[in-house]
């Protein structure tokens, strides 16, 4: 391929691409020059397949030929838009308009109302886009939207990624053919440097001086491998990536390549996203067939291909030492470092080791430059980040903002607060090597710097927020069931170390902890961080750290009250029956499953019957009583 | 100790062409071993001493190394799964959102634990750490199918529709 066939296809996709990114006015009269009247969009991701996208896409299309438009209406099927809790999705351009939960039915009506006949289908339309008085807004105007900052995720819910001519037409390989035919290999390295841009991944190492050694050690065969073993739970913005836009990941690969002198690529891809392997092949073998892959890449000479190697389940396979361990065929465990992989890595070659999200931002940063990158973000922390938001929150789904943006915004502003009223309690970061961020700090600017000076880190950016329901302790203990079931075993201060902490908080969560056991657990995670062998180990005893530095008064309410505040922790419940309260109706008592619930002799004034009481005794702790009660009599203590 | 589940190995002569196939194919990659064990399990649904030997003795490696291996990830079974693989996901946002008490629901149904098989082979279950449908928690999924936004009481009624249509 030459680059007058790259333009020609940019140039052929472009207008139709930007349909989707622009406001709504304009994106009209431009979308007359493409031969589409409209657009939809259906997102193919795994949240949206998981809740019925594949039967929308098939009713659409089949709703389209029915009604005769089919040649008029463009249907493509993108990667994730972000908005999850909302799937399946499909958008409309050049309006813009977001129906949200679309079915098969709704669908076929939208196809005939609104593509037909014009007249959007409010009733469908995710109802944050519908105002009171009937006015609409667009997607891009939502508070989801709006106070984001889409660079890594720019083309995911926007092109199919299926379609590399569609990569093409937002400017797609352009980096790679500047790099080749107008940079040096230090002008690339200096250019991800200057834009400060840190390894997205956890540690938050800066890409650039990964890349400068590994160019700078000696070797006839040098590696580039992608990390997107994404392990941590409730973390899926890699996942998203290769499923929206696997085009810019193999653009990256390539240009790191190039930089350190390598010519075999490795994206060593967790077995359990079949649909990002599935993209990621389709992808390959489109960049191989177009030349963009293989031998003579741009008629520069340079040769570059890529291998999947897929993952099998163990956590510490996102460990790089661990990961470069198991693409060799081997148990997954790490190695001491040093020697750093950039020294000694695959295979005992040089190799450069990038996280999936950090190689999304690499094409536009030779593209645009350093100096547009770093002018986002904070001091230390350039660029922006991809927060996956999960656990009791509105809007659940990933949001990239710009660094510095406060919790505050993403939980409150784009996340849409917490729903039932609820209070906010803490957000957990960085999933089980993090820790959590209490409420009093939901005003901090998010970076790696501010969240590793609360106990926490950025981590994958796995963002759990969690209410007042929520109990602390049987979080820490949560987590330290994961590090236990997936310490790879290696080295003892980890492998037994885990196994502890986890029986202390056991013992803490069943109401026979004892005050020493808190210091107990500090030494113990103290040991640990210091002396496990890796990043796995140093980092499984934070979820505990941390909730012990901002909520200890839980942990002292579970050893000396014998209470769980939250409510969780069943050894340290009750439920109890309010005699005032109770008719005497007697539901609980036919629905619990012990037969623990009685009569007692005791009549409320007003009521009937008389009120019925709960045989501590035999109390499972279920909670089938509670919720059957319709008149709230049921309370947990 | 779990004995009681269908252990014996009941490899056809076309399953084991289709290995040596496999190990042909990656005989000579660099780092083969996975992939030829993801394709043997896909081959035989579980990677049982029988399939273990056949991979060492045609990669040339020890039996020790591939045990190793295949002990390691917890993709691949040694033991056989059921004939319906029912998944609760026990990742932090599933968690926060009750899915223990969704794999307990599981567990009191079928009368076995996670990481067992029933005794009829229909189901097997068990959890695993995000499959990233996080906006559906409480997930479990049976299959191919995401059962998404679940309750415990939903649990009964979903197990019976396979039992009614999976049972040979």
């Amino acid at each position: 391929m030459t680059i007058n066939e790259l333009n020609q296809i940019r140039d052929s996709k472009a207008d139709l691409i930007k349909v989707r990114r622009i406001v709504a006015e304009e994106a009209a009269k431009l979308a007359e020059k493409t031969g589409y009247r409209k657009q939809v969009l259906v997102c193919g991701g795994t949240g949206c397949q998981s809740s019925g996208s594949k039967k929308v896409l098939e009713a659409l299309e089949d709703e389209l030929k029915v009604q005769g438009i089919d040649s008029e209406i463009l249907v493509v099927r993108t990667g994730c838009f972000g908005l999850c809790s909302l799937g399946p999705i499909m958008i409309v351009y050049p309006e813009g308009t977001f129906y949200a939960q679309a079915t098969p039915d709704g669908v076929r009506r939208v196809v005939k109302e609104h593509l037909k006949e014009g007249n959007v289908c409010k009733d469908l339309l995710y109802k944050e886009t519908v105002h009171e008085d009937g006015s609409i807004i667009s997607l891009a105007e939502t508070n989801f939207y709006k106070k984001q900052k889409r660079i890594a995720l720019r083309n995911c819910g926007v092109i199919d990624p299926e379609n590399i001519d569609e990569y093409i037409g937002t400017n797609g390989y352009e980096a790679l053919y500047k790099a080749l035919t107008s940079m040096s290999q230090d002008d690339v390295i200096k250019e991800v440097l200057d834009s400060g841009i840190r390894g997205r991944g956890g540690a938050g190492f800066p890409t650039g001086r990964k890349w400068m050694f590994a160019k700078a050690s000696q070797g006839d065969v040098k590696y580039v491998a992608c990390n997107a073993d994404e392990g941590d739970p409730g973390a899926f913005m890699d996942r998203s990536i290769l499923e929206g836009d696997p085009h810019a990941i193999i653009e990256a690969m390539a240009i790191a390549a190039y930089a350190i002198g390598a010519h075999q690529g490795f994206v060593y891809v967790r077995a359990e996203y079949p649909v990002a392997v599935h993209r990621l092949t389709v992808a390959l073998n489109q960049a191989r067939e177009k030349g963009l892959l293989g031998k003579d890449i741009f008629g520069t000479g340079f040769d570059f291909d890529i291998e999947i190697r897929l993952g099998a389940g163990a956590f510490v396979c996102g460990e790089e030492t661990a990961l470069m361990t198991s693409i060799e065929g081997h148990r997954g465990e790490p190695r001491p470092r040093p020697p750093f992989p950039a020294v000694k890595g695959l295979f005992g070659k040089p190799t450069v080791l990038n996280n999936v999200e950090t190689l999304a931002n690499i094409a536009q940063i030779i593209r645009k430059g350093a100096a547009w990158y770093a002018s986002m973000g904070t001091e230390g922390s350039k660029g922006t980040k991809v927060f996956a938001l999960g656990g009791k929150i509105t809007n659940v789904g990933l949001v990239e903002v710009p660094m510095g943006t406060t919790l505050r915004e993403v939980v409150e502003e784009i996340g849409g607060g917490i729903p039932n009223g609820k209070k906010f309690k803490a957000a957990q970061t960085g999933g089980p090597s993090g820790g959590c961020i209490p409420a009093k700090y939901i005003d901090t600017p998010i970076d790696y710097d501010n969240l590793v000076a609360l106990g926490s880190m950025m981590g994958s950016g796995g963002l759990i927020v969690m209410d007042e329901d929520t109990c602390m302790v049987d979080i820490s203990k949560f987590y330290l069931e994961f590090t236990v079931d997936e310490s790879c075993g290696k080295c003892t201060p980890c492998r037994v170390g885990t196994k502890r902490l986890l029986q202390i908080l056991e013992k803490i969560t069943s109401g026979k902890g004892e005050m020493e056991d808190i210091d107990k657990l500090e030494e113990l995670a103290n040991h640990m961080k210091s002396s496990s062998l890796c990043a796995l180990g140093q980092s499984a005893p934070n979820p505990v750290l941390s909730t012990l530095k901002s909520f200890r008064d839980e942990y002292e309410a579970h050893i000396k009250d014998k209470k769980c505040p939250a409510g969780v922790c069943k050894s340290l419940l009750s439920f109890e029956i309010e005699k005032e309260k109770c008719i005497g109706c007697g539901l609980c008592a036919r629905n619990c499953p012990v037969s623990a619930i009685s009569k007692t002799d005791y009549t409320a004034p007003g009521k009937k019957l008389p009120a019925m009481a709960i045989d501590q005794s035999k109390c499972i702790k279920c909670g089938v009583c509670m919720s059957n009660c319709k008149f709230g009599a049921v309370i947990k203590k | 100790m779990s004995e009681k589940t269908l252990n014996e190995f009941k490899g056809t002569a076309e399953q084991e062409a289709a290995l040596k196939e496999v190990i042909a194919n990656h005989h000579d990659q660099p780092g083969g071993l996975m992939p030829v064990l993801q394709e043997a399990q896909g081959i035989y649904g579980y990677l049982p001493l029988e399939v273990q030997n056949m991979v060492a003795d045609g990669l040339g490696i020890s039996l020790s190394e591939v045990y190793g291996v295949a002990t390691f990830y917890s993709q691949f079974s040694l033991t056989p799964k059921g004939k319906h693989k029912i998944s609760v996901c026990l990742g932090t946002a599933c968690y926060v959102k009750g899915s223990a008490k969704i794999l307990e629901a599981v567990e009191t149904q079928l009368g076995i634990k996670s990481g067992e098989c029933t005794a009829d082979g229909l189901f097997s279950i068990d959890s695993c750490r995000c499959v990233g449908a996080c906006g559906l928690a409480p997930v479990m999924t049976i299959d191919e199918e995401v059962y998404g936004r679940l309750v415990p009481d939903q649990v009964a009624k979903i197990l019976e529709s396979y039992k009614e249509g999976g049972a040979e």
